[in-house]
């Protein structure tokens, strides 16, 4: 019983030449377009470039009056603004200055970029079942496709750099501000909508007067998974050439090298809870009217 | 004469994938229980005709489910009705596009709603300036208007509040104040009061009634309370699992009730309390009222029925504003009346 015991695989020589011809077909897609996509993201590598000399040619004490000023704005916690203060005097004192604000440059463009994409694009899933039936494995699959695979493609098209490590981030973390915002529109009460509607509201009054505002939280929610992911992507993004915590971190791996390893984890660590209280916090505040009844 | 301001033609609606072809089912005698279980279909409305008079409050009553949030949606049409005929000043509501709609609901109707469906992110004076705001008034011009009707509703001082922090009465004062401001001929008011406390629930009754003897509206008004039907309604239609049992004055609906359920509905009220001296009053035609008491045709029969027991007349003369008589009721007829 042949059949029971060997699995019908495909011919060696045929599987070879399937695999070949993909890739072969990915190549030459590649080399023709490479260039094009290449320029397409030529303005968003500029603005990348642009803030990581920013941050890092700024005086050190004006970059951390201007992020506990940030901090101020969004949460007004003192005691937030002053764990921000020690961690980035922490961090620099260890010497890892340079690597922190080339992490946060790109952090922040991958994060712009996600919500530039992310928004609209759940708000279209929000608005068609068809659109959301079509997203969704989709953005299953970026969730969890393992990154090194589709660091491949990314590498076989833009080869090393800084832009093919900005897509990898954002493929990592965009799905949860889809995904947040594509659910805090569909929850909107629809009474609400019916009430908005009665008064003759164009389609884009609606989105703008009581969609997006009633979905807010939830969109909230979204922006703050995405930083978490973006910044988790940090490491991975740092073997295709991205500057930052993840390069020492990587170095850290191949030497063995403990302390250098848990410093640099650390500090991703204390970045990865400044934007997530600064974003959770903020996002609590523009909510004015789910405070308590003060009447 | 009064002027028909809405007219509702033959209105129909089904709800379930198949619309078409349960109204086929309905116009061949398909009842509601059979739709549902044969077709899978839900019988919303069936065969409505009524006509809304201008400047009068048109009440629509039923118990849930007998389809008056339905019926009350297709005016505005935010529901769309399977087969029938709106028509509000002579214009065709069924045959308006989208912009056409849009304008209409923004000039022409304004909506009251039972859970008040405020926005909760919006301060009152913003959710009251809602419908300006929709029509793309300047903020400083919306806020002004608004302001008024705030105050019209007893609300000033609460400009700046958001709705949780309202108590029900007051959420739906702002939802009146929202309706007001649209500066439109309709209102539409799905159940308004229905959610609220029974002496809130009278303010807000008394409210509406002294806002409409100033601002004459076309008023549908939603309620599943027969008091409350009979307080403000000018005409009240009954309506029962999607169908048009009566349509008819107060007092006609109390003293001649058509079917068994509208009998059933009016069995228990008051009437002394709910029926006015000119909804029972007949012809004088020229018979003898020189020992009769004077009442007001405005006056319930309660506030005179007293006077009857004590002074026994044997005719009862009703009088207008200006004195003038108007009518008479026998002391007979008027305690058949209130024998039922």
């Amino acid at each position: 019983m042949d059949f029971f015991d060997q699995f019908p695989v495909m011919e060696q020589q045929e599987l070879r030449d399937f695999k070949k011809g993909i890739d072969l077909a990915f190549r030459t897609f590649a080399r023709t377009y490479g260039e094009a996509i290449e320029n397409f993201f030529e303005p968003l590598l500029f603005f990348l470039v642009w803030l990581e000399k920013l941050l890092t040619n700024s005086p050190w004490p004006m970059i951390i009056l201007v992020l506990a000023g940030l901090a101020w704005i969004a949460s007004r916690s003192i005691l937030l603004v002053i764990g921000t203060i020690i961690s980035f005097l922490l961090i620099g004192y260890f010497g890892m200055w340079k690597d922190t604000m080339s992490t946060v440059a790109i952090i922040t463009v991958a994060t712009l970029v996600c919500l530039a994409a992310g928004i609209p694009m759940g708000i279209l899933m929000a608005r068609s079942n068809r659109i959301q039936a079509a997203l969704l494995p989709i953005l299953d699959m970026m969730q969890t496709i393992p990154s090194f695979v589709y660091l491949i493609p990314i590498l076989m098209l833009l080869g090393i750099g800084k832009v093919p490590g900005l897509i990898a981030v954002c493929i990592y973390a965009i799905p949860p501000i889809i995904r947040l915002t594509n659910l805090g529109i569909r929850e909107v009460d629809k009474e609400a909508l019916e009430a908005i509607d009665s008064f003759g509201a164009t389609t884009w009054q609606r989105l703008t007067k009581v969609q997006i505002p009633l979905a807010l939280p939830t969109i909230f929610a979204g922006v703050n998974q995405t930083i978490m992911m973006a910044l988790a992507m940090v490491v991975i993004a740092s073997m295709i050439g991205v500057r930052g915590l993840g390069v020492p971190i990587l170095r850290a791996i191949s030497n063995q090298y403990l302390a250098l390893g848990l410093m640099n984890g650390l500090a991703i660590v204390a970045l990865a809870i400044i934007f997530d209280r600064i974003s959770q916090h903020y996002g609590k505040r523009i909510q004015k009217h789910r405070e308590g009844k003060n009447l | 004469m009064s002027v028909v301001k809405i007219k509702i033609e033959s209105l129909y609606k089904i709800f379930g994938t198949n619309p078409k072809m349960g109204l086929e089912h309905v116009k061949n005698g398909v009842g509601k229980d059979e739709l549902l279980s044969k077709y899978s279909h839900v019988l919303g409305l069936q065969d409505i005709n009524l006509n809304v008079q201008e400047k009068s409050i048109q009440v629509i009553m039923g118990l849930s489910g007998s389809g008056k949030s339905t019926l009350i949606r297709h005016i505005n049409r935010l529901i769309e009705p399977t087969a029938g005929k709106i028509t509000v000043e002579d214009q065709d509501v069924m045959a308006y596009d989208k912009n056409a709609l849009r304008n209409f609901r923004r000039q022409k109707t304004a909506m009251v709603f039972q859970r008040f469906a405020l926005m909760p992110h919006m301060t009152v004076i913003k959710n009251v300036s809602l419908g300006l705001d929709m029509q793309g008034f300047k903020p400083e011009e919306a806020k002004e208007k608004a302001s008024k009707w705030i105050e019209k509703v007893g609300l000033n001082g609460y400009e700046e509040k958001y709705p949780q922090h309202l108590s029900g009465g007051m959420q739906q004062r702002v939802g009146l104040a929202r309706a007001l401001t649209n500066d439109a001929d309709i209102l539409l008011m799905d159940e308004a009061f229905s959610a609220l406390d029974p002496l809130i629930r009278k303010d807000m009754q008394d409210i509406l009634l002294g806002l409409q003897s100033e601002l004459h509206k076309t008023v549908v008004f939603i309620t599943h309370d027969l008091d409350e039907a009979l307080k403000i309604g000018d005409r009240i239609a009954i309506l029962k699992d999607g169908k048009m049992d009566q349509d008819d004055l107060p007092a006609d609906i109390l003293l001649n009730p058509k079917t068994d359920y509208v009998k059933k509905f009016v069995e228990d009220v008051n009437r002394s309390r709910v029926l006015k001296a000119k909804h029972i009053m007949q012809k004088l035609n020229g018979k003898d009222i020189s020992k009769a008491i004077k009442v007001n045709e405005n006056d319930f029969i309660e506030k005179f029925i007293d006077r009857v027991v004590e002074e026994k007349p044997e005719m009862i003369v009703v009088q207008d504003k200006q004195n003038k008589n108007v009518g008479c009721i026998s002391s007979k007829r008027l305690s058949e009346i209130l024998k039922k």
